[in-house]
């Protein structure tokens, strides 16, 4: 009897080429596994995937949406790598974007009557700083008291959308405003300039860009990048070569924070222009993929952010079209996850094929 | 204002039908965590637990037929989970994100066309004892047979871990894989099957929501039920029996909210509601400070993955 065999074997080192190729193997998974669910949905699977994924981004006006939904994935995930890369499980930057967001969002409302060139940087400012003393609960209580970051990071996520809710529809709904739960307007010196007349883009994209050159250089080109690194790969050798520890894991979660903070300013005095209740669509939970998809390397992280983007259209899009579920955008989400993590089964093990026995 | 003696009796009652779905499962990932696997997916097994229930119910008409269902939903979605983590050997924390995010966008998916329809009655049992003795009666008769399962969960659970040879293997399995793989165990099936189980248990607590606890379907109405249910088992220990205490405690944080707008308490509501996830932090850190306790009682291999090479 003939049998063929194929040996697994355990990689000697992971392959580099791999490491950057498995992320579009995931990518073209997700895209054959959505077909498959759009045609048990009843739908056709080609024009199904087309309107999710190639007309939402068809015109200008669509590339300026995918760049406007990138900018804040890109920024938290960027933030999220320093978490990530040193062994930190930061999975609240939904609340630090969205605390981030309430403390820029007051500090813009006291300017409400008011316009000057200072409103802004001062507005900005706030939000990183409202986004890194969110983060910073986490942090202490994991360097001082023990306890999961996961845990602890992911609770302030709820409480901090109900102080928001507390906040639009008490004391800083708008006077003016007949009850509805959002605040007065922002000042025009309070906005992000737009880059395009008629388009949405608006100048929060360069804060995206200087956090992408920074963490490439605090990565590759530091000493605090080095430890980041020798911790992620193992604690007790961080701990061995004398490594504070506990300054990092606070300096991590801070960078981490700041980033989530600019997003929800980003958002806020972006697109939106005020405060209210959705500040945000998940953008702090969706940037965990995109950190991973783009292997937490900050050019990755680019890209993943474009791609993840555009399942933020490309669900909009096919509701309106064919009334396809908007929750598909989800569903891609975590499948793009799966089938990365997966796929990184290729990175540590190789298939041998070792020729017929007889 | 005198108070009825029924009344407490009500309330309690109140307060242990809130803690069921996060005793069941918490007690489901105990056992996940036991074999040295953090599942970080529980809010998302359960919130498919809680259509696949509803959605049956709908279609089919048969209660049995949904709970199990639902069960089987939670096994299924745990497979994904069990395969990537044990077989592909993948990062837990990541893959269990990745199930929780999945798991919320299928659910809504699926739970479009059950959005408004009303829930079906589910049967309780001894209704007819309801009367007979003041402040127990409301306590102990008239519930669901969900509601007494998992009330005796915690104690199966205990048994199960301390007294038989299976839960020895699955505690060998979670402090030690390497030994309990040179005792001839088979970790990796071992593993799988505790995550299976857990899947069930967070299927059922899903189920319990959208059929029993509040008959219908909302979408994301587990509104973090299952993160509390993984602080719980922190907060544990991993001890079965304290679970029960634990999700006392939030079912009555939960309960508080409605009775303190109630009588009028001049609290923002915003305030109360997120008064489990705040006292969730402050218990996670009272317990967790003491690092030797904690170290002590965590299994040893847990969250990391095991790979025997042939």
């Amino acid at each position: 009897m003939e049998e063929k065999l194929i040996k697994i074997t355990k990689r000697d080192q992971p392959s580099k080429a791999i490491f950057f190729l498995t992320p579009v193997l995931a990518i073209f998974l997700t895209l054959v596994a959505g077909g498959l669910i759009f045609y048990v949905l009843g739908f056709k699977p080609f024009e199904a995937l087309k309107f999710f994924f190639i007309v939402p981004i068809a015109d200008m006006y669509g590339f300026s949406e995918l760049l406007l939904k990138a900018t804040p994935l890109c920024l938290i995930a960027i933030g999220l790598s320093f978490c990530f890369k040193s062994n930190n499980w930061n999975i609240g930057a939904e609340g630090q974007l969205t605390f981030g967001a309430i403390v820029s969002g007051g500090v813009a409302l006291l300017f409400y009557e008011q316009e000057g060139f200072y409103i802004l940087p001062i507005v900005i400012l706030a939000g990183a700083i409202g986004g890194m003393l969110y983060a910073s609960i986490p942090a202490i209580l994991k360097t001082y008291f023990n306890t999961n970051e996961i845990l602890v990071s992911l609770m302030l996520v709820y409480v901090s959308k109900l102080i928001l809710d507390y906040l639009v529809v008490g004391p800083w709904s708008n006077p003016e405003g007949f009850n509805f739960p959002e605040t007065r307007q922002f000042s025009d010196s309070a906005r992000l300039p737009l880059l395009f007349e008629g388009l949405r883009i608006h100048a929060g994209i360069f804060l995206a860009l200087a956090a992408v050159v920074m963490s490439w250089f605090v990565f590759y080109k530091t000493y605090l990048g080095f430890q980041m690194k020798v911790s992620g790969f193992s604690l007790k050798t961080a701990k061995y070569a004398g490594y504070k520890g506990k300054k990092m894991i606070i300096l991590v979660f801070l960078i981490s924070g700041a980033c989530a903070g600019l997003a929800g300013v980003g958002e806020i005095t972006g697109p939106i222009g005020q405060l209210h209740r959705e500040v945000s669509p998940d953008y702090g939970f969706t940037a965990i993929i995109v950190a991973f998809l783009g292997r937490l390397h900050p050019v990755g992280i680019i890209f993943a952010s474009l791609v993840v983007a555009i399942t933020y259209l490309g669900a909009e899009t096919a509701q309106i079209f064919m009334q396809i579920p908007k929750y598909t955008g989800q569903v891609f989400q975590g499948m793009i996850l799966f089938f990365l993590l997966a796929s990184d089964y290729l990175l540590f093990f190789k298939f041998k094929f070792i020729g017929s026995k007889k | 204002m005198i108070i009825d003696i029924n009344f407490i009796g009500l309330i309690i009652a109140s307060i242990m039908a809130s803690a069921v779905p996060l005793i069941l499962a918490s007690c489901g990932e105990l056992i996940t965590e036991r074999s040295g696997v953090l599942n970080l997916g529980v809010e998302g097994m359960m919130i498919i637990g809680a259509i696949s229930g509803f959605a049956l119910m709908t279609v089919t008409g048969s209660l049995i037929i949904a709970v199990l269902g639902a069960m089987i939903a939670g096994v299924l979605i745990s497979t994904i989970f069990a395969f990537l983590t044990q077989t592909l050997i993948t990062n837990h924390v990541a893959t269990g994100l990745a199930l929780t995010i999945f798991g919320i966008g299928i659910s809504a998916m699926i739970g479009k066309n059950f959005v408004g329809i009303p829930g079906k009655e589910f049967p309780v049992l001894f209704e007819g004892l309801k009367d007979t003795i003041p402040l127990l009666s409301p306590i102990l008769f008239g519930h669901s047979i969900v509601f007494y399962f998992a009330f005796a969960l915690p104690f199966i659970t205990s048994y199960f871990l301390k007294k038989t040879k299976i839960g020895l293997i699955v505690r060998a399995v979670g402090d030690s894989p390497e030994s309990a793989s040179n005792q001839g165990i088979n970790v990796k099936f071992v593993r799988y099957a505790c995550i299976l189980y857990g899947g069930a248990m967070c299927g059922l607590a899903g189920a319990y929501l959208s059929m029993i606890y509040t008959p219908q379907w909302i979408e994301n109405m587990t509104g973090g039920r299952g993160w509390i249910a993984l602080a719980l088992v922190v907060f544990s220990t991993w001890n079965p029996i304290k679970i029960l205490i634990g999700a006392m405690i939030f079912g009555g944080l939960t309960i508080i909210q409605f009775h303190m707008q109630a009588i009028g308490v001049r609290i923002p509501v915003q305030f109360l509601t997120a008064l489990p996830y705040i006292v969730t932090i402050i218990v996670l850190v009272v317990i967790s400070r003491d690092s030797r306790k904690i170290r002590l009682s965590t299994p040893s291999s847990l969250g990391k993955s095991f790979h025997k090479d042939n």
